[in-house]
């Protein structure tokens, strides 16, 4: 190598020599850089000691390392914790006046309405979008509405916000009946017709044949048992007469009829995944989608 | 250097001619401290009232009005104050236009008279001419002063140095606190500053301020403006030869050279200058105007005061130096001011920009509605079969009350009910707050599928504190 020198200066070079002249030098480089490259590379093994940095291969963990000066041990956890713990103690001073309060009362209050509404999106998304669809839109199957509409001011077990936290909270299952054996097709053809109008009233068959029982006099239905407002135009299902048709031949939940409609709430206490204070938020979120009904407090039954 | 005649060999413009002249020039880059002399004089009275303008610095920020500081920056709270009026971080696009605006002042008057900004008003000017006067009041005129740096320490040396830099650190400290006080309430200021009660940011910031002043107006000086201000170089491309600017009538002075006893200036061999170098020993710079227009000059016409005076002991008339375009020393016929078109494009641009600003002051408003409809769903029917639309309403109240709003609305589907309109939304001041609005319609009057909606919230105590916003109904597919 002591052999390659530049022609013109004398200095040495690599001896590797591209378009006839051009050659590197050997010099060593600047004085500045060298001490950085050294500095890295005992930053590596300072670091390697404070950090957690021999996996474990069993556990899926690493060595927790001799800690950084003046802070202990860092851990990837532990700095989630330490996060976790600042949103939380940021959210305690509203989440420990939910748990005395009522969902009517957080509701009247409009800092904590606003608040709940927020947190509610999120638990919305996880826990009841999947049936009721983002912001409550409901969701369609091949026979038509799957979840009904929350944006609507349609209730099938109530508005209030008593009744939806309720409906969250203990879940909501009302049953008709199959009626292809007691009904002929005609029949079922004529009633479908009716209700598609919107006017059931308007053939006899509704009272002779008992739906008035629960759908009431007036086809305006009964909330106490689930029984849907047939003379308004939000469907529960479907408003095509084919689709009412369907309903009224193989009912709602009937566990006779194999092709039944099947519209089950299920009872979220029991199933334990939200907590009272999260079914709360909820129920006042829901109300807040537009269609909750003002508290008659002679009319609530819970 | 200064021989003119050695000059003409040079090819004015040649490559060769830029690298010649370079050779041969000098810059003063501080080895030699600028010790000027002091002349009075129109530009010296100009100047003087131009600068002390700058003590609106220090006292303007202890104005009050209405129980608050008039004109309070306050970045803290994100709120500009001026007098009556709130602007928020929201109006802030007023800023740069107002950055615009001050830029094409500078422009358009630096293309009319050069570098006026620096000469007369800037503050690295006006201050390095408070600190030179301070300078000369204790240590004495400038002679006195190149004497007193050469000399060696004595208890009169160190007494004198002591009280100037006293003077300055004071002015120092002075601005610094000034500069810190148009940002926050100026008299909790002064109260947390001698309970040595100040956060640490604004420590920072004084200390700043004062290291700064005091080292740029007291020892950098002139260096400043040739080495580190990029306004000077800036400016410096924007004359050209219809600017009027200081300028040495290089005809009527050429050659120079000392009088002799007997005889009169104006006698055929020698031109008016008679080298006495006044304008030199005036200048706060240290340049010589008479090599032309140059980089270390900023314009501010003492070296006129000081010629003019030379001029009337030798009864010649006045203005050998003088405000004049290069066209009018060159003998070219000199256009007139309006004939200046770079000019005028300026202050289109200027004009706009104070346009802007003025349509902006007065739509500040007291109030800005934003309003989103709601996208999913975009509409919902209700169980009586009319469509209802959810809207959220973010109103920002600018005024430094809290009050409450009610929603009406113009346009939009006939006969359609705003929910809960009537009902009052309190909105807290300088915040913006939100709330839900319903509107709901008989789906037989629904004409469209997207209906324009205006919507209007006001104030309830006082209807001419309102807000419109623009958005669409939406309805069902037709």
């Amino acid at each position: 190598m002591s052999d390659n020198r530049n022609a013109d200066t004398g200095e040495t070079t690599t001896g590797h020599v591209w378009d006839d002249d051009l050659a590197d030098y050997t010099n060593q480089p600047p004085r500045w850089w060298m001490i950085g490259l050294a500095a890295s590379a005992i930053w590596v093994v300072v670091y390697f000691l404070m950090y957690p940095s021999i996996p474990i291969a069993t556990s899926g963990t690493f060595t927790p390392g001799i800690g950084v000066p003046g802070t202990g041990q860092w851990t990837a956890v532990k700095e989630m914790e330490a996060d976790m713990q600042a949103v939380n103690d940021a959210r305690s001073k509203y989440e420990n006046k939910l748990k005395d309060m009522t969902p009517a009362a957080i509701l009247a209050d409009k800092e904590l309405s606003e608040y709940v509404a927020r947190s509610g999106k999120v638990l919305f998304s996880d826990n009841c979008a999947g049936c009721h669809g983002q912001n409550g839109i409901g969701t369609i199957d091949k026979q038509g509405l799957f979840a009904p509409v929350l944006n609507d001011d349609d209730w099938l077990f109530g508005g209030t916000i008593e009744q939806i936290y309720e409906s969250i909270a203990n879940g909501r299952q009302a049953m008709m009946m199959a009626h292809k054996s007691s009904l002929s097709a005609p029949e079922i053809k004529t009633l479908a017709a009716a209700v598609a109008q919107g006017n059931p009233t308007s053939t006899p068959l509704f009272t002779e044949k008992g739906c008035v029982g629960c759908h009431g006099a007036d086809g305006k239905g009964m909330q106490a048992m689930g029984a849907a407002n047939l003379a308004d135009k939000v469907w529960r299902f479907s408003g095509k007469p084919e689709d009412i048709e369907y309903t009224i031949t193989h009912g709602v939940n009937d566990a006779g009829d194999k092709e039944t409609r099947v519209a089950i709430m299920p009872n979220f206490t029991a199933a334990g995944k939200l907590s009272a204070v999260e079914m709360k938020k909820l129920a006042v979120y829901v109300f807040k989608f537009g269609g909750g009904k003002a508290s008659d407090p002679a009319a609530t039954t819970n | 250097m200064n021989d003119p005649l050695q000059k003409k060999e040079i090819e004015p413009g040649s490559l060769t001619g830029i690298y010649h002249e370079h050779a041969e020039w000098h810059v003063n880059s501080g080895e030699k401290t600028v010790h000027a002399k002091r002349m009075p004089g129109f530009f010296r009275t100009f100047k003087t009232f131009t600068e002390s303008l700058w003590l609106f610095f220090f006292v303007g920020a202890y104005l009050r009005w209405n129980g608050k500081q008039a004109i309070l920056l306050d970045i803290n709270n994100r709120q500009f104050h001026f007098f009556n009026l709130t602007i928020l971080p929201q109006d802030i696009w007023m800023l740069s236009l107002l950055l615009l605006l001050l830029a094409m002042v500078l422009f358009a008057v630096t293309s009319v008279a050069s570098r006026v900004f620096c000469g007369y008003f800037c503050f690295q000017t006006a201050w390095t001419d408070l600190f030179t006067w301070i300078e000369e009041k204790v240590e004495g005129p400038p002679s006195k002063r190149h004497k007193l740096d050469a000399a060696p320490w004595s208890a009169e040396k160190i007494r004198l140095k002591t009280v100037k830099h006293t003077l300055w650190l004071l002015v120092s400290v002075l601005t610094g606190i000034s500069f810190t006080i148009w940002f926050e309430d100026a008299f909790q200021y002064w109260r947390d500053l001698l309970s040595f009660n100040l956060s640490l940011l604004e420590w920072v910031v004084l200390i700043f301020f004062i290291l700064t002043t005091y080292y740029f107006a007291g020892f950098m000086r002139e260096q400043v403006c040739m080495w580190l201000c990029p306004y000077a170089r800036i400016q410096g491309v924007m004359c050209d030869s219809q600017t009027i600017l200081p300028a040495y009538d290089e005809k009527r002075g050429e050659p120079r050279g000392k009088l002799r006893k007997g005889e009169t200036a104006g006698d055929a061999k020698l031109g008016d200058c008679i080298d006495c170098f006044q304008c030199v020993q005036v200048c706060p710079t240290g340049v010589d105007i008479r090599q032309g227009q140059q980089l270390g000059c900023i314009t501010c016409g003492l070296c006129l005061d000081a010629c003019d005076q030379v001029m009337d002991k030798i009864a010649r008339p006045r203005g050998l130096i003088r405000y004049a375009s290069l066209d009018e020393l060159g003998g070219k016929p000199v256009k007139k001011l309006y004939q200046h078109p770079r000019t005028w494009v300026y202050v289109a641009i200027l004009f706009l920009a104070f346009c802007g600003i003025l349509y902006g002051l007065t739509h500040l408003g007291a109030l800005t509605l934003r309003v989103a409809p709601e996208r999913q769903p975009l509409f919902v029917r209700m169980s009586d079969g009319s469509i209802q639309n959810k809207y959220t309403f973010r109103v920002l109240n600018k005024t430094d009350k809290d009050f409450s709003v009610t929603v009406s609305a113009e346009g939009g589907v006939k006969d359609q009910i705003i929910v809960d309109g009537t009902v009052k939304q309190p909105v807290t001041h300088g915040k913006a707050s939100t709330f839900t609005i319903f509107v709901r319609a008989k789906e037989e009057n629904i004409k469209k599928e997207v209906t324009r909606i205006e919507f209007r919230v006001e104030n309830t105590e006082d209807p001419s504190i309102s807000a419109e916003y623009h958005t669409v109904f939406n309805g069902p597919k037709r």
